[in-house]
């Protein structure tokens, strides 16, 4: 995108105006300095900026420019920029349902190979983290820098007040149900904002190794399995028995049902604490606590990875892997991402940082870095699948058919199976 | 200054250089594209591949395309937003032309003025507002009904049956202005000894209404509906934004080309939604060429 030596703007004026006079103006050239673009999202490119100084330090020849758009438009620019090969970054940021899904093209740099080697780098990251960077083939195609090990945030002081403990609520799934009535009956509490976000993790839960969450290896449809039926049940019933808020996630009311206590837990990433001592709900301090998901569960809430793309000029691709090797392998900008950013990191050799070992004060002082630390180790990465998205929407709407038109789970889960299993090989 | 003869335009060619920046122009922005997406509708490519990965697979995005149960559901979608709000827009803005035409003399630009700006307002602005206005528990359209009628609030955007009313809602406000001003126009071409005449003979204003305006308008009308047809079909950026680029509980707001969008950007499926704009733009055609039929002036009629 900006390859070195690339012809400034007023020098390009000045040799269309001299070739209009007939008199060949000589073009003086600026002195040679390399730039390194690296393509992110909003807090990602944060953690970079924070890694220039130490960059600058091992190449000060070469500037960088972090190219930064939100979220949506940023993976969309992604897209655009791997399919027609135009305005490729050097570095892309990418969060892990992008790097699956970009893993089934070729757009992405084969890090597995000379003189990258990534394949080597294994044995230093979260164990899922590693897993979700590979494509079909085995292959590296992104290095992980920060994961989100799911977690269960609940009011301390309504549990009390239902004269509940945290197994009452976290020991299975069943008894996160019961405890949600009787939370309901003494405090007036919904147990969670939606229905939908239970449905979200048991679909998630129990699968065979290897085995992908809508699909299997083969792209036969899952969506009938006794996993969805079991994960559409609980919902129903939570929906039922009115323990949800009935309100969409990241919607005002769900942020009005925190602020007021009228949501007792959440089920979220590790980042989610952060997210309600800053913004969400920062009166509530003190009063949240965290523990492993019910049953106890374990899954990803998202992570950010670094790429390569595979048509990035090759003179660019060694310093752009110098890059990447910075703000994944350096424990010190990890450590300092976490603290500024909440980006809990995918680098083990971070892991026995004395800040896992501190209280955090929102959560009533627990320790609750050395929770999503143990959850981190446990979870298991799900293959991708290219309809991923497309199925996560289906059976979305399917379950508001179950639970707002009273459409049967059979029904249901056979409709989805049906939609999905005309797009599963396309 | 004068520049040498030998860069000096000839008067042969001055009308091609000119007129160039717009041929240009549309053929980067208008051609190209159009071209790109019917190739495109006959291939099957991961784009993240890069343009090298396009396989040829001859018609299957069409077949997929017909057979898709979402598509259909889009399509369904389309022609009850384009239908629910289009007729409704001419219906009002051929009377109310035909009101200001008669009622409003010095006010009469101030008046199609407010008609009006609903069209040149950003759609962005317009879907925020609406989307305030038809909040669930603080939005001023249900709480005019609960004062005026006593009905409940209404989950207008998140409960299936009323998202594509709401959005009917919004287009149909949207559009009534301009159509109101295509008919102003055309009202003015209607003499007005025609009327004087009708009066003579001792006819009513309803009767002039419908024996002289109506008839007269009829070019109008073919125009405005033809232009009704092609931009309902078309919606998307209303629906787009009021829910949040998905489409709403059960893609009950998702029409045609909101879903060619979601085809190609959220599921990656760049030949699929090739294929349904041609087939969209295939039912546009044939609509339009129906509308030809049915509103066209007839030759030596009027």
């Amino acid at each position: 995108m900006h390859p070195a030596g690339t012809i400034g703007r007023r020098q390009a004026t000045g040799m269309v105006l001299g070739a209009l006079a007939g008199a060949a103006m000589p073009a003086r050239a600026a002195p040679p300095k390399r730039t390194l673009s690296v393509a992110a999202f909003p807090l990602v490119d944060e953690v970079i900026r924070a890694a220039l100084p130490k960059w600058r330090q091992m190449h000060p020849d070469v500037e960088v420019e972090v190219v930064s758009r939100q979220y949506a438009d940023h993976h969309t620019a992604m897209t655009t920029a791997l399919s027609t090969s135009v305005y490729l970054p050097d570095v892309m940021a990418l969060e892990s349902g992008y790097v699956g899904r970009f893993s089934f093209g070729g757009g992405l740099e084969n890090l597995s190979q000379a003189p990258y080697r990534a394949d080597r780098l294994r044995d230093r990251f979260v164990p899922y983290a590693y897993a979700s960077s590979l494509d079909t083939r085995g292959d590296v195609v992104a290095v992980p820098t920060d994961i989100g090990p799911g977690t269960m945030l609940y009011r301390e002081d309504l549990l009390a007040k239902a004269g509940l403990s945290e197994s009452d609520l976290g020991q299975s799934w069943e008894s996160y149900v019961a405890a949600g009535r009787k939370l309901k009956a003494a405090s007036g509490a919904y147990l969670i904002g939606s229905a939908q976000s239970i449905k979200d993790i048991l679909i998630r839960t129990g699968l065979e190794p290897g085995q992908g969450l809508y699909f299997d290896r083969d792209s036969n449809v899952l969506v009938t399995s006794p996993r969805f039926v079991r994960a559409f049940e609980m919902a129903r019933e939570v929906r039922r028995d009115r323990l949800d808020a009935r309100v969409n996630e990241w919607s005002n009311e769900w942020a009005e049902g925190f602020r007021r206590g009228t949501l007792a837990t959440v089920l979220s990433g590790a980042w989610m604490a952060g997210q309600m001592a800053n913004w969400v709900a920062p009166d509530t301090r003190g009063l949240w606590r965290a523990g492993q998901l019910p049953g106890p569960t374990f899954v990803s809430y998202g992570g950010t990875f670094y790429s390569i793309p595979r048509r990035a000029l090759p003179a660019q691709k060694a310093i752009a892997w110098d890059m990447i090797q910075l703000l994944t392998l350096d424990p010190e900008l990890q450590l300092a991402a976490f603290k500024s950013q909440d980006a809990f990191p995918a680098l083990l050799s971070t892991h026995d940082a004395p800040f896992f070992n501190e209280p955090l004060p929102f959560l009533g002082g627990q320790k609750a870095r050395l929770l999503w630390r143990d959850a981190a180790r446990r979870i298991t990465a799900t293959p991708e699948h290219k309809q991923n998205n497309f199925a996560d929407e289906v059976i979305g709407t399917e379950l508001d058919n179950v639970l707002d038109r009273g459409k049967t789970i059979g029904a249901a889960l056979a409709d989805a199976a049906q939609l999905l299993q005309r797009r599963a090989h396309r | 200054m004068r520049l040498p003869p030998s860069l000096r335009l000839s008067p042969r060619w001055a009308p091609y250089v000119l007129i160039s920046p717009f041929l240009v122009l549309f053929a980067i922005f208008g051609v190209f594209p159009l071209g790109f997406s019917l190739y495109l509708g006959f291939m099957s490519w991961e784009p993240t591949s890069g343009l090298d990965a396009m396989r040829y697979v001859g018609l299957e995005n069409f077949a997929f395309a017909l057979e898709d149960a979402w598509f259909w559901k889009a399509m369904k979608n389309t022609g009850w937003l384009a239908l629910m709000s289009g007729v409704p827009q001419h219906l009002v803005a051929i009377p109310l032309a035909a009101f200001i035409h008669a009622s409003f003399k010095r006010l009469r630009d101030g008046v199609i003025g407010a008609y009006f700006v609903p069209y040149i307002t950003s759609t962005v602005a317009i879907a925020i507002l609406f989307s305030s206005l038809f909040s669930t528990d603080y939005g001023l359209i249900n709480a005019g009904l609960k004062s005026a009628f006593g009905i409940e609030n209404i989950d207008w955007l998140g409960q299936p049956q009323y998202v594509k009313p709401s959005i009917a809602i919004i287009v149909f406000w949207r559009y009534v202005g301009f159509n109101v001003v295509l008919y102003l126009a055309a009202l003015q071409t209607i003499p007005k000894d025609l009327y004087e005449a009708a009066t003579m003979d001792g006819a009513g204003r309803f009767q002039q209404f419908w024996y002289i305006t109506l008839p007269g308008l009829r070019p109008m009308i073919f125009f405005g509906v033809t232009l009704s047809v092609i931009g309902g079909l078309q919606l998307f950026e209303e629906p787009f934004i009021l829910t949040g680029g998905k489409g709403g509980p059960d893609q009950s707001g998702m029409t045609a080309a909101v879903y060619l969008y979601r085809m190609a950007f959220d599921f990656n499926d760049f030949g699929g939604a090739s294929a349904m704009s041609w087939l969209l733009f295939a039912v546009v055609a044939l609509l339009t060429w129906v509308t030809n039929r049915l509103l066209r002036p007839r030759e030596g009629s009027t």
